[in-house]
């Protein structure tokens, strides 16, 4: 049961959104730039490091949402993204994520556990500043995602056969007003 | 030296803003509304949230900034400011906002060690759902906040007196870039 009244028939944090559209417009706008921007690190990517933030926060919903927009974006490749999840560092993903997943990891905790030999082993593995700016300002945003979701006790659909259709429409169209509006389950196309 | 290279003598977040006006500009806009938007909670209030949360993140910029502009905002009962953060008392504000301070502290730690227990404290003292929709917000946001100053290791002032002008601005401008 969520805490506060909120439509129930949403789910996570669609639903909070849909309580307090002031704030959904921020957070929104900045899930969008910070996922879905392709400069530097690739939609996947970003999707990968705030799935495996949100699992180590133990979030349900998020872990769950956004490692499906992931396996959206790798094709349907579910077996990387649990790799991903459960142990990075040996999963088939480039050095330089893996260096970059260290550093969320250690924000996921606090930010000052990030030490400069963390920086400088992303940098040898080709890290650029803009790369390890985005990787800090995703493993923090989704430390707020998390607690926002689960502060509230939102609701987290426990089957997982309803989370492919969710993620498609976000690879489809974005982080937009369209995921807590009435109309959230069956968006129409952009015009 | 922050890990990025990012303009010199620029403090904390501002300047994280400066190498990022992409992600600065929803992140200016999800502060200006958090804190100084229309809520039940007066702005010195969900100042005093802020603060009280990146205290406990231990992120001295976001805490003597926020600490700053509540001061500011509170004007003659700034008091209750250092009595929350720097004598651990909160027996000088309502039993509403002692409720809301329990539940921010919780979100700090971690999103699900909020009870509902917790929540109707919180009702009875008065909190209605936009009071705990917002401090969960503002617990939560400052999560983030406090991570992205500290996680970049951005140009962080030593002195409480450096942050004097800075919450005045934060107080009568708020946050728009």
């Amino acid at each position: 049961m969520p805490h506060i009244d909120v439509d129930k028939t949403l789910p996570g944090i669609r639903s909070l959104m849909a309580f307090r559209p002031e704030t959904a417009k921020p957070l929104s706008a900045l899930a969008e730039i910070l996922l879905r921007d392709t400069e530097g690190l690739s939609p996947a990517e970003r999707e990968l490091i705030g799935t495996y933030v949100s699992y180590l926060n133990d979030c349900f919903y998020c872990h769950h949402s956004h490692g499906e927009i992931a396996v959206c974006y790798l094709d349907g490749d579910r077996d990387l993204v649990e790799a991903v999840r459960h142990n990075y560092k040996e999963a088939p993903i480039s050095e330089k994520l893996k260096s970059l997943l260290q550093i969320a990891g250690k924000v996921q905790k606090s930010g000052k556990s990030v030490t400069p030999e963390d920086i400088e082993n992303a940098r040898q593995h080709g890290a650029t500043d803009r790369d390890i700016h985005d990787t800090v300002l995703i493993a923090a945003a989704f430390c707020l995602f998390n607690r926002y979701v689960d502060g509230l006790a939102s609701i987290a659909p426990q089957d997982l056969s309803t989370y492919p259709e969710r993620a498609r429409q976000i690879v489809e169209h974005g982080y937009g007003s369209h995921i807590y509006s009435k109309q959230a389950e069956s968006p129409k196309p952009k015009a | 030296m922050a890990y990025i290279k990012v303009e010199e003598g620029i403090p904390g977040i501002r300047s994280l803003f400066k190498f990022s006006p992409e992600t600065g500009k929803p992140l200016c806009d999800l502060a200006e509304v958090l804190l100084r938007g229309p809520s039940p909670l007066s702005s010195s209030e969900r100042e005093l949230i802020a603060a009280f949360v990146s205290n406990r993140n231990n992120c001295m910029f976001c805490m003597n900034s926020h600490a700053a502009a509540a001061r500011f905002l509170f004007d003659e009962d700034k008091q209750v400011v250092d009595d929350l953060l720097k004598n651990q008392t909160a027996d000088s504000l309502s039993p509403k906002m002692k409720a809301l301070l329990w539940i921010a502290g919780k979100v700090q730690s971690n999103g699900k060690s909020v009870t509902p227990e917790d929540i109707e404290n919180a009702r009875k003292e008065g909190a209605n759902d936009t009071d705990i929709h917002d401090t969960v917000l503002i617990a939560a946001s400052f999560s983030m906040f406090n991570r992205y100053v500290d996680g970049l290791d951005s140009y962080t002032p030593a002195n409480e007196e450096d942050y004097l002008e800075m919450g005045k601005r934060m107080g009568q401008k708020g946050y728009h870039i």
